[in-house]
């Protein structure tokens, strides 16, 4: 016989009880486990959706000069030195060290045009990569599969008086409109989008480029050190993030983090009444029995011991089963919350051994007060007999 | 030098404006071996007096000299400890933990001992055997008569060899038989050498006793 053994016989003992304080604190620990897997697994998805989103690096030819524009309009400006990237330094962008975190790279050529006596600004791009990377685009049509198609911005199907289906000249070569843009409220919609091959040729800059979006995944990944990676790569680009596109990614992320951080504060002040109450209770169950430990000669910290060791085994069962219940909730929620996509539910031992350690520390800190409220019971009071 | 000297023990409770004197100057010593019964009326002082000898109950003067310890100089933790080696006590509703069994109950005072496991069980099991309820080891209290749960109590009070045995109204809740056969393994503990000194409200107890001292509102009236 010794100290453990009064502790586990009265948890053995008193079943009903101790079930619903387990219970309680296993809900307690298995919503928080839910709602951390699921906004580690979310945020994975969040993250990946946000960056397929649109470009968050920007690559422009290297010059000594400033733009002199403002609000969408242009003053033109002085350029001197202008550099030129080529279509065959891409190819070194995938060699960068974070490279596994790149969506998509979408080059783009831009020069100007005659269509039916307009002057247009053509624009050459993979539309394969274009397509991935501007998921808001609708289409009314298809976009070009061969080379002498074109797909046209909402504006410039207006002002050219062209629906799909229709055919324009270029340079004296016919191209057929395969699809037009629904508005899009951005500068897509006055540009007319050729193949990069076609328009290349079009404009005489075979194998060169003007610019590349790129569209990095960056869970986990410092864009700025993406950025200098590239650079580094490209010494004739200048490489730039858009901060503002980082910013916003990064405060929606950070949002949806503490949401589910104050549900679990909230969950975690919920499970500390229940241990707190509960174990209460039973300290004022058991008044006589503290009584008769003390009476024969129990210490306060032997008091504290039997009542604390109880609240560890009820606190590391709970942890045990609300981990699991929480890893099977959060793997049975996940394809609601990701809206039926396939995302990989994140199993993280920091989560396992943080409930855990949660679950215990929450069962002692709850259960300190009762504990040391039971050690300082008078067993002349306790056992009112003497 | 007595077992117990007790001096000019007071003993006073505040009941709301009120300060109700439970001991008013009790004066008592008690030798080793001596069976002691202490009587009076409800509200005499009896419980509040054993309370104060087992060191459970802060006297508000006087002093409680114990085996030549002054009990109440002893901080609460170290008189804890006097208690666990030096006392042993029987309650009036023997207060049995219900989640143990027999033999579990009489090992309880030496879950703080520092003995071996099979020393602790042969312990327990020879204290039972005292009691003669060695068969019924594995019972727990709600599966034993009245009298048997009497035993147990009796038993987890002697199974750690105290020097003295407190018993505050053992026979209280029992039947006439069964309290006489309480009496006679008292006095059986006594003639073994066991100092047992018993609050009783029951004149037929105290003709097993060596000695009875008579407290009349918080006085000792006669300690013959």
């Amino acid at each position: 016989m010794k100290l453990h053994n009064i502790s586990f016989n009265n948890l053995r003992r008193r079943k009903a009880k101790m079930a619903f304080l387990t219970i309680g604190l296993t809900v307690g620990i298995a919503t928080i486990v839910t709602l951390v897997t699921l906004t580690k697994s979310m945020s994975g998805d969040i993250e990946r959706k946000m960056d397929e989103f649109g470009a968050n690096i920007l690559i422009t030819p290297q010059q000594n000069g400033l733009a002199m524009n403002y609000g969408g309009i242009s003053l033109g400006g002085v350029n001197f030195d202008q550099k030129e990237i080529l279509e065959s330094d891409l190819a070194r962008i995938s060699t960068i060290k974070n490279n596994k975190n790149i969506s998509a790279v979408a080059p783009k050529v831009l020069g100007g045009v005659q269509i039916s006596g307009h002057q247009v600004l053509l624009v050459g791009v993979q539309f394969e990569k274009e397509l991935k990377l501007k998921q808001w685009w609708k289409l009314f049509g298809e976009a070009p599969k061969a080379d002498h198609e074109l797909l046209l911005g909402s504006d410039a199907a207006q002002v050219l008086n062209v629906l799909t289906g229709d055919m324009v000249q270029i340079k004296g070569e016919q191209f057929k409109i395969s699809g037009v843009l629904d508005q899009t409220g951005s500068q897509d919609d006055s540009l007319v989008f050729a193949k990069l091959g076609v328009a290349q040729r079009l404009l005489g800059k075979a194998g060169r480029i003007n610019l590349v979006e790129v569209a990095a995944l960056c869970s986990g990944c410092p864009i700025g050190d993406m950025v200098l990676q590239i650079a580094e790569k490209l010494p004739d680009a200048k490489v730039s993030a858009i901060q503002q596109v980082v910013e916003g990614r990064l405060k929606a992320l950070d949002q949806f983090r503490r949401f589910s951080y104050a549900m679990a504060g909230v969950v975690v002040f919920i499970g500390s009444l229940i241990v707190f109450v509960t174990m209460m209770g039973s300290v004022n169950e058991r008044t006589t029995e503290i009584g008769v430990f003390r009476a024969i000669g129990f210490r306060k910290s032997h008091i504290m011991r039997i009542i604390l060791l109880e609240a560890a085994v009820v606190g590391l069962l709970a942890g045990l089963l609300g981990f699991g219940a929480g890893m099977g909730g959060a793997r049975l929620a996940l394809p609601i919350m990701a809206e039926g996509k396939q995302v990989a539910l994140v199993w993280d031992s920091m989560v396992a051994f943080g409930s855990l350690g949660l679950s215990l520390g929450l069962a002692l800190t709850a259960s300190l007060y009762p504990a040391l409220h039971a050690s300082k019971m008078d067993p002349t009071e306790a056992l009112r007999a003497l | 030098m007595s077992l117990i000297e007790v001096h000019n023990l007071t003993k006073n409770y505040q009941s709301g404006e009120e300060t109700v004197e439970a001991l008013r100057g009790v004066d008592i010593s008690i030798e080793a071996g001596e069976f002691i019964t202490i009587m009076g009326q409800s509200g005499s002082g009896k419980s509040t007096l054993l309370s104060v000898l087992g060191g459970l109950n802060h006297p508000s003067e006087g002093s409680v000299q114990m085996a030549g310890i002054d009990l109440y100089a002893l901080s609460g933790e170290k008189r804890a400890d006097f208690r666990s080696q030096k006392l042993g006590f029987v309650f009036q509703s023997f207060n049995l933990i219900c989640y143990l069994t027999a033999l579990e109950n009489v090992m309880l005072p030496l879950a703080i001992a520092p003995m071996k496991k099979k020393d602790k069980i042969a312990a327990a099991q020879d204290a039972l055997a005292r009691v003669g309820l060695a068969a019924k080891t594995d019972r727990l209290p709600n599966q034993l008569s009245g009298g048997e749960q009497e035993r147990v109590a009796i038993a987890r009070a002697i199974v750690n060899r105290p020097e003295i045995l407190f018993a505050d109204e053992p026979t209280g809740n029992l039947d006439s038989k069964t309290s006489l056969e309480m009496m006679n393994l008292f006095r059986a503990l006594n003639d073994d050498g066991q100092t047992v000194v018993m609050v009783t409200h029951n004149p037929e107890n105290c003709d097993y006793a060596d000695r009875t001292i008579h407290l009349r509102d918080g006085l000792v009236v006669s300690a013959a």
